[in-house]
């Protein structure tokens, strides 16, 4: 029998083939489940009896902001492992979810600003949920900052990795924090309408929806971590090879 | 106990011989406070209602200004690699070090606050909370700022860079500190908001010597 080599992947030079082989395969089911997704949202899925029309943007807002949070943490564990076992690609992989992770809390930002003004009457509300999202992308940018500003990629992908999971123990604290700041602030005056019971088709497309852009950031964050595999690594003989 | 005693000592004689690194800090926070009243206008109601978060938020950048040179003139001179590579637990080293700099940044703010509060027509018991609060508060900002000090060393563009990684960690501090003020002005109990910020105090209190002695060490790999 083979051993089992758990770290088999790690090494860039056998990752580097695989995610090219598994990019092109998520990028399509990403395009397949947006679409299917869409679809449910925008021709399936009935008028809001209160919204009318405008709340169909529920189908980007929500699984954007979900995975805005989601990545966070997806990087965050791949930094640990990058710091616990000294492996370079888990860093290179926390490296390259980061501004997906970042152009998803700027979506939800956007498109709950663009959803806030005909429903609440103003762009941007000191809404807990709205405000710690924004402490999110905050976080996301200080990390690609910090990352950036480090010449040497081993000591910049370490010092993320702290960051990151510095960042992962506080979102939770700022999240809840954030939440007690808002009630004592002012009453719950405006809060998302939490619909008695959404329709079916409404949760099945926001769920699409919310598949889809965990397939589209697979796909990306593979497509990125390939550019810096290549990047970091164009000194070795398989690159030179793979790029002759 | 004695390693961070000493490296304690070392910073506070350190700072003593160049007072004016201290002062600045402190005076920084006078103007800022004092700038609030010139443009947002003087009636007393409007900086009463303000004048907690104002003393906070001001209290957040001036120890920010002090955290660059937490650990930046001893790792230009080799201390700092010396500490490291000591006998002595650097952990411990730093926490002395932490602790230095949230006596020399946080606790004049914490002495100077009810001063400043008085201009923003804060009396009697809110300015004992405000005073508790920044007391429990200052201590916290300083131990999360270490981390962010300690990565940004000797990095390009590392004051502002700082900030945009620490300034989203304070905000935490920021709403129980100012909240708790908040609520003894609506006559509620401060007891809760006191109570988590010393929690998060006991957490940073824990593991920000460890991130930071962690990130230390890959500063100076």
């Amino acid at each position: 029998m083979r051993p089992l080599h758990t770290f088999h992947f790690a090494s860039p030079a056998t990752f580097y083939p695989l995610a090219g082989r598994a990019q092109p395969l998520f990028a399509l089911l990403a395009l397949v489940l947006a679409v299917g997704g869409l679809y449910v949202g925008f021709f399936v899925a009935p008028t809001d009896a209160q919204q009318g029309e405008g709340y169909r943007i529920i189908f980007v807002h929500v699984p954007a902001s979900w995975m805005a949070m989601f990545i966070y943490c997806v990087m965050a564990f791949w930094a640990a492992v990058g710091l616990a076992f000294n492996i370079r690609l888990a860093a290179m992989m926390a490296s390259a979810l980061a501004p997906t992770g970042a152009m998803f809390a700027a979506l939800s930002l956007l498109t709950g600003s663009l959803w806030g003004k005909p429903m609440w009457g103003a762009w941007w509300v000191w809404d807990a949920r709205l405000t710690s999202t924004l402490i999110l992308f905050f976080l996301y940018v200080g990390f690609m900052a910090l990352q950036s500003s480090i010449d040497d990629p081993r000591r910049a992908d370490k010092a993320g990795a702290v960051l990151a999971l510095v960042g992962v123990v506080n979102v939770p604290i700022i999240y809840f924090s954030v939440r007690w700041w808002n009630t004592l602030h002012q009453g719950a005056s405006v809060s998302m309408t939490k619909s008695p019971s959404m329709a079916h088709t409404m949760l099945w497309a926001m769920l699409i929806m919310a598949l889809a852009f965990w397939m589209y950031s697979i796909a990306v964050s593979l497509a990125r971590v390939r550019n810096i595999i290549l990047e970091r690594e164009a000194h070795t003989e398989w690159v030179q090879h793979a790029m002759a | 106990m004695n390693t961070l005693l000493v490296s304690l000592r070392r910073d506070l004689l350190l700072a003593g011989r160049r007072r004016s690194e201290v002062l600045t800090a402190l005076f920084f926070f006078v103007v800022v406070v004092s700038l609030f009243p010139l443009g947002i206008g003087p009636e007393p109601a409007l900086l009463r209602r303000i004048g907690p978060g104002v003393l906070w938020v001001a209290a957040l950048l001036a120890t920010l200004l002090g955290l660059p040179r937490l650990f930046a003139a001893d790792h230009a001179d080799g201390t700092l690699e010396q500490m490291a590579l000591s006998s002595q637990p650097f952990v411990l080293q730093l926490a002395g070090k932490v602790a230095a700099h949230w006596l020399l940044c946080g606790l004049p703010l914490v002495l100077l606050a009810p001063v400043l509060g008085l201009q923003f027509g804060l009396e009697g018991d809110a300015l004992v909370v405000l005073m508790l609060s920044l007391l429990i508060g200052t201590p916290l900002l300083s131990l999360i700022g270490a981390i962010g000090a300690a990565l940004t060393l000797g990095v390009r563009g590392g004051g502002v860079l700082l900030s945009l990684l620490v300034l989203p960690l304070f905000i935490p501090a920021l709403v129980f500190g100012a909240g708790s003020v908040e609520a003894q002005a609506a006559g509620l109990s401060v007891r809760g908001h006191l109570s988590v910020l010393g929690a998060m105090l006991a957490l940073a209190a824990f593991f920000s010597p460890w991130a930071t002695t962690a990130s230390l060490r890959i500063a100076m790999e």
